[in-house]
This record gives structure tokens, sequence and C-alpha cells, in this order.
């Protein structure tokens, strides 16, 4: 904004002349127009194009390879089907109506767990991190928890609880709570010092103080913690569900894939892992990132 | 509004007390050491210190005069270890040399937090955000994050809250500003033109300021009053008051901090 365009009439009397503080409201004006930063914000239709794009032609791309490695006939049919045989096999699924069975009884599990971890993954990741005793006490055992692959508990959870669900929840959650709480006390260690400082002086005390400065300021670590937690929880998810299936078990996306394997059906195993990344990206893409992006934004901490 | 100025330019005028009722900030033979035994450091010792209520007094000094240990024990936020300390003043508060706004606020809701913490309604927060932002003359931009801003818009923001914070709580007792080198991370041009603002927000505010500056420059152009400590332990070597003195007090003020630094060498 030119400067000429700004006019600020001085209401006050305290102040010595009138031109004085005039002069002074468009010096500040002026300073203001210079010093403010600049933000270019790209559309909305070149940053998809930039970001849809490229994975797109690099999956095209890999079926293009699957297709020629597969023509040119180097490895057995029951090795690597064909695409156009993969295809047919989720078409299949799709007709007879088995994949809404198969998605929803895996996702379900996924999300009730992953509600479960945070519940119990956000009081401890507070605890360890604002309370030193707790930190040294188990601070280390979480996070050599979250280094241990989930599958290794498989076993001891289908002695303990059987071939239930619970067997199923018990390793989710093994896999998830670390990795959410971890997130939490890195959120929180990362917090500016000078933040709690003035959040004291302008009067926040206690809970106010964990509401109002504590808990937003650790937002962003807490989101990438909950982010891997979801990862980790749908991994630990298909580990459980290929490694314990029973009849009490249903069928999920690891029997499914688990079925496959059994009954020598490889375009069924290709079709399983494929639906298993597909919802395990699309969670991420539709959930997780736009909510990080939401928040980094408004902090400043992520381009636009 | 009455100004009162506590003119003391000599230790024989110590004496010189003001009633109680303009008395914002009174110190008397305030210590702080911090630590017992061998490891003790004495960051303050027998200061003697009263602020009146609308008064600007800047503390001048060099590195480890204790200047933000006296700031702490005027905020409340530390105790003496001797001496009392008695402010009259409403909630003191403070603003440091970073604008350390909350970076997932808007500037307006930034303003808005003391009134929040205090328990003030919605709507009466909004005006006086509004009012204030005005002030510093930021209105237009509440509706900016900070890192939207320039430093010298966040500072005015964090001038914003400060006084925000100073006036949260109900009642007629003027704000108390702590300011810990508020401008010394800004450039040059910017900083002339805040210390310009700040006299006119003071002035058109009431405000009693205690501000911490390490330059010469800042304190005589915005002090009525400036305090020089010395450094570990801090006390009171001299006070000027500004108003009585010519364009001679910048030399002479700086020529007494020259004494007290070379007072350390070998």
């Amino acid at each position: 904004m030119p400067p000429e365009l700004v006019e600020h009439r001085n209401t006050s009397t305290d102040t010595n002349t009138d031109t004085g503080t005039d002069d002074s409201a468009r010096a500040l004006a002026g300073l203001d127009a210079l010093d403010t930063p600049t933000v270019n914000r790209v559309p909305w239709w070149r940053r998809a194009s930039r970001s849809v794009l490229p994975p797109v032609v690099a999956l095209v791309l890999i079926v293009v390879i699957w297709q020629i490695v597969w023509a040119s006939a180097v490895t057995p049919e029951y090795k690597l089907p064909a695409p156009a045989a993969v295809w047919d096999e989720f078409l299949g699924i799709v007709a007879d109506g088995s994949i809404w069975s198969i998605l929803w009884t895996s996702i379900s599990r996924a999300f009730l767990g992953f509600a479960i971890a945070l519940v119990i993954a956000t009081p401890l990741g507070l605890l360890v991190a604002k309370v030193p005793v707790v930190r040294s006490a188990i601070g280390p055992l979480l996070s050599g928890l979250q280094s241990l692959p989930s599958v290794a508990w498989v076993p001891a959870a289908v002695l303990w609880f059987g071939l239930t669900d619970a067997t199923i929840y018990f390793v989710v959650l093994l896999g998830s709570v670390p990795s959410i709480a971890n997130g939490l006390v890195a959120g929180v260690d990362q917090i500016p010092p000078i933040l709690p400082r003035v959040g004291r002086v302008l009067g926040a005390r206690g809970l106010a103080s964990a509401r109002h400065v504590l808990l937003p300021a650790a937002l962003p670590g807490y989101l990438a913690g909950c982010k891997q937690g979801w990862a980790f929880s749908w991994r630990s998810l298909m580990a459980a569900e290929i490694i314990a299936a029973g009849p009490a078990l249903g069928i999920g996306l690891g029997a499914y894939l688990k079925n496959g394997s059994d009954f020598n059906n490889i375009a069924a195993v290709f079709s399983a892992v494929l639906l298993i990344l597909v919802v395990g990206i699309g969670i991420e893409l539709l959930v997780f990132r736009p909510l990080e992006r939401r928040v980094l934004r408004a902090r400043g901490l992520a381009g636009a | 509004m009455s100004k009162v100025t506590l003119t003391d330019s000599g230790p024989g005028l110590a004496e010189v007390r003001p009633a109680p009722a303009t008395t914002a900030v009174d110190l008397t033979g305030v210590g702080k050491t911090f630590g017992t035994g061998t490891a003790a450091v004495t960051a303050l010792r027998g200061i003697d210190l009263r602020v009146a209520h609308g008064e600007f007094l800047c503390l001048l000094g060099a590195s480890g005069c204790g200047k933000s240990t006296l700031l702490n024990l005027l905020a409340g936020l530390e105790k003496p270890t001797t001496g009392t300390v008695s402010v009259t003043a409403a909630r003191p508060s403070f603003m440091f040399q970073e604008a350390a706004l909350m970076p997932w606020l808007t500037a307006a809701r930034n303003v808005e937090l003391p009134l929040q913490l205090a328990g003030q309604g919605r709507g009466a927060r909004r005006t006086r955000a509004r009012e204030l932002l005005e002030l510093v003359r930021l209105d237009g931009v509440g509706d900016k994050r900070p890192h939207e801003l320039s430093g010298g818009m966040r500072q005015r923001v964090s001038l914003a809250r400060a006084l925000a914070a100073a006036t949260s709580t109900e009642g007629d007792a003027p704000g108390l500003l702590l300011m810990d080198e508020p401008f010394a991370a800004l450039d040059a041009i910017t900083r002339d033109v805040l210390q310009g603002e700040l006299l006119r927000v003071w002035e058109a505010t009431g405000t009693t300021v205690v501000f911490v500056t390490h330059d010469v420059r800042e304190a005589v152009r915005l002090a009525q009053r400036v305090v020089l400590l010395s450094s570990r332990p801090g006390t009171v070597v001299r006070e000027w008051s500004v108003d009585e003195h010519g364009p001679e007090l910048h030399d002479e003020i700086t020529g007494r901090l020259r004494q007290v630094i070379t007072s350390h060498a070998a």
C-alpha cells in the first residue's frame, strides 16, 4: 500500500503536535508495507498437478514394467500373475460383494484400535513429558517398544487370548501406543521455553496453561506421532490378521491374503497386498495429510 | 493525567518519598542470591527503588547487572532473598526481546489471550483487542498469524497483548509494563519508529513502564528517569532525571557506565 493512501487521523490530545504523530503514523505504515513478509499462494490446480501427476505417472510405469516382465515369461505364471488377472480377481470380489465385508472388518478394527491407542497414549505421553520420574522410568521403554516389531507379540497374544479379537487389538495397541506417546513427548520437548513463560506472565496456571499453551504448542509433534501411530497400527493389524486366523475372527484383508497364499492363488495375494497398500495410503492422504497441512500452515511452518 | 516524577539526582534525595498512593513499585533493601554456600551468586544487593504511577523508568546496565532478575521480582515470578517488594499496580505484564506470540493464534486472539485467561467474556475480549490493536496502529491485521507479520508488527502485537494483560483485572489501578530490552532484536529504523510509538502509547494509556536496556541513547530518549545499575552484584549506582538535564546527559551517563564496566577488568 503506498503511504499516501494511509490516512491516520490522530484524535489524541496528549501528543505534542498533530503533524508529528501523523508523520510517525505514516512512517509506521510505510515500514509495515515494506517489511511484511510476502506469501506466495500457489493455485490449487497447479498444486494438484504437481502432487498428483508424478505418482500417477510412476504407477502407470510400474504396471507397464510389470506387464512386460509377465509377457516375457521369465517367471512362471504361479509366481507372477498378469496385471489383468489381478484386476479380474479384484473385480470378482467386488462383484460378489465380499470386498466390502473384508474392508469393513479390517478398517473398523484399525479405527477402533487407533482410537483406543489415542485414549491410552495421550495421557501417557503427557505424563512422560512433564513428570521427570515417569520419564526416566518408562521413557526408554517407550522408545524401545517403538522399535520392537509388534508382530513379535502375536505368538504370546495367541497364547493369552486365543484366536479372538482381543489378540488383534492387543497387537495393534502395542504397535501404535508407543508412537503416539513418543510423538507427544517430542512435541512437548520442542516447545520454545519462552512460550510457557509468556503463558505464566499472562496468567496461565495449571490446567489453563496445558489447554491454552502446552497442548496447542505441542500439536505439530503430536500429529506427527498420530500419523506414525496410524501407520504402525495398520501394519500390526495386518501382521496379526495374517498370523492369527480363525473362524471367530472373520475375514479381513490379512485373512484374505493368507487364504490366497494357502490356495496358491497368486492373483488374490497380489490383489490383497494392493488393497492393503491402497487403504493405508488412502487414510494417510485423506485424513492425516490435510490435518497436518492445516496445522502447519496456520503456524507458517509449511510451504504454501 | 498527572505524572509524578521522582527528581532524584543525587544520593541525598533518596529520602524524598512520594505518598504511598502514587507509588506503583516500592523496593526496599532488595537482594537476591541464587544457590547457597560457595556456589552462591548474588544477583542483586541493597536495591532501593520507587516508581510512581504513570512513570517511565529505564534501568540501564551492562551484562550481569541483574536487570532480568529485578523484572522477575517485580512480576512476582521470583521472591527476593532479602528486603521487600511491593507492587500496587494491577497485574504486571511483560514484554520480551522476542515478541513470543503464540504461533497458532491470530494477532487478535493473541491480544485476547490474557483477557481469556482472566475469565472475560468473548464480546468484551474482542472489543478490547480491537481497541488495543488500533492503539498500536495495527487495525486490520487482527486476522493475520504471527508469521505473516514483520518483526516490528509482531512486537507491537506483543505490546498490545502486554497492555491487555496489564488491564485484564477489574479495578482502577493503572497497569505496570515490564519491558526486557523489547527493541533489541529489531533493525535500527524499526527501533527508532517503535520508540516513538511506545512513548505515544505510554502517554495515551498512563501505564507505568519499567524498561530495561543496554542502550544509553534509548534510555535517554524514552525515560523520565534513568537508573544505572552496577554488575555482579547489581546495585543502584546513580539515577538521573532526564527532564532536568540537557543534551550532555547522554555523555555523562555513558561515562559512568564505562567506569562501572572498567571496574570489572582484570
